[in-house]
């Protein structure tokens, strides 16, 4: 087992436990936290794509490397813009928990 | 090998456990601080694929800016474990489900279906607990039985990287290579920030948002808020210059401007911006805008969009790149803060 196996199988974790916490929990915020846990597993995937096409002196492919970082980004501006609208949910309802709608009556 | 091989190991290990933390933490302070930690270590994690500019942006966006606006809301959001069922107000969560004023029913609904909402959860975690687990397992066989270099579009990207005068790989790939999706990266950016700003209440349109100074006068806040920024604007600029040749970039750059700027409202020295103000949107607008026009001035040369023409293309890039540093700095800062919430 090398190191870049090692990685390989963390981002496999890290995408299950990430899918695993957005599927289940209640809390939108921990909702947002969970896929961006999912995004980190995803990254890292690339990560270890890339670190193995490395070639011509490089410590790994840098097309891979760059669509992460554009990646990392977008992530953050879907979290920044999932947030505010959390909170302004949260300043309009007082809800901060999503329960499944007609809940017991059907 | 086997030093390095534990190393990683443990690496790996505090990874995943602060992931499992950042899931199951009944407090929703503990997951973000536990996310943020996750977020350092996973920067290490990717200094160990070699991948310096990518640790850079997990620790500066992925980790530091996404953990100051989780924070913050977890901050201003009750706690709000143990999960609340709906009939604990049976009025908020049926308000149409006695329609023509029907008499509140005897027992209510909520109650008497509790048993069965419970089962169901059940069977929800046990579903996501299986998928997740099959996706898992399809990850690891394929991590596990994948050998050998993968397909590189590597030679591809770097052979005009000299023309460029680019050294750093990445860099290249963002600025050129794949100009468009960086491009498009900061149109992005610019849309979450109009969808946050939408997001303000009417009568406090274009004021000021959120944090109000936290009063620290004095305290070790203010003093850091005034040590601080110097530093962090030269560290910003090296970042950005060096990207030519070392890991680095405008958006790893703009982030530390972005944290000096957040220590300064924090502390209370300035106010944040009126976000209706012109010389805001300007400075939003001016980096992205460059690029754009960058990019069309593409077309007076033979090769067409986003291409440069050699020999000054070296200076077209710093010419697009330092704009770009000072509009992603104000927007990480401005979606941080987020939408107005003090009137003008």
């Amino acid at each position: 087992m090398s190191s870049l196996t090692l990685f390989g199988l963390c981002a496999a974790g890290l995408i299950g436990i990430g899918l695993y916490g957005a599927l289940v929990d209640p809390q939108p915020l921990r909702k947002i936290l969970a896929l961006n846990l999912f995004g980190a597993g995803t990254f890292l995937m690339f990560g270890v794509v890339s670190r193995r096409g490395a070639d011509a002196g490089l410590g790994g492919d840098p097309v891979p490397q760059a669509m992460v970082i554009t990646g990392i980004v977008v992530a953050f501006a879907a979290t920044a813009l999932a947030v505010a609208l959390l909170l302004r949910i949260f300043q309009a309802t007082g809800d901060t928990v999503l329960e499944p709608t007609g809940t017991g009556e059907e | 090998m086997s030093a390095t091989l534990v190393a990683d190991g443990v690496l790996v290990l505090l990874l995943l456990g602060l992931a499992l933390r950042a899931t199951a933490a009944a407090d929703a302070f503990a997951a973000v601080v536990a996310f943020v930690a996750f977020g350092l270590l996973l920067a290490l994690a990717w200094m160990r694929l070699h991948a310096g500019d990518v640790a850079l942006t997990e620790a500066a966006i992925g980790s530091g800016v996404t953990g100051a606006v989780l924070v913050a809301a977890a901050m201003r959001l009750p706690p709000t474990l143990p999960h609340i069922p709906p009939e604990a107000d049976p009025e908020a969560a049926f308000p149409k489900a006695m329609p023509g004023g029907a008499a509140r029913p005897e027992v209510m609904p909520g109650w008497a279906a509790r048993p069965k909402v419970i089962l169901g959860e059940a069977a929800i975690r046990l579903a996501a607990l299986l998928l997740s687990g099959l996706v898992t397992a399809c990850l690891a066989g394929l991590v596990l039985w994948t050998t050998g270099p993968s397909h590189s579009q590597a030679a591809t990207a770097l052979r005009h990287l000299p023309e460029l005068g680019l050294y750093n790989a990445v860099t290249g790939v963002l600025m050129a290579y794949r100009g468009f999706d960086t491009l498009m990266e900061k149109i992005v950016l610019l849309l979450a920030l109009v969808g946050v700003w939408s997001l303000a209440r009417d009568t406090v349109w274009g004021g000021r948002p959120f944090p109000a100074a936290i009063p620290a006068q004095g305290g070790a806040v203010t003093l850091i808020a005034r040590l601080l920024p110097p530093i962090g604007i030269v560290v910003a600029v090296y970042l950005l210059w060096v990207s030519a040749e070392e890991p680095g970039g405008a958006f790893q750059g703009g982030a530390i401007l972005a944290a000096m700027w957040l220590l300064v409202l924090l502390a209370g020295l300035r106010q944040a911006p009126l976000l209706g103000s012109r010389l805001v949107r300007w400075t939003v607008a001016v980096g992205p805008a460059i690029f754009l026009a960058a990019g069309f001035a593409g077309f007076a040369f033979p090769a067409g969009f986003l291409s440069y023409p050699p020999g000054v293309a070296k200076a077209m890039i710093i010419l697009i790149e330092f704009p770009l540093l000072l509009s992603i700095a104000v927007i990480l800062g401005l979606l941080v803060t987020g939408p107005a919430e003090r009137r003008p």
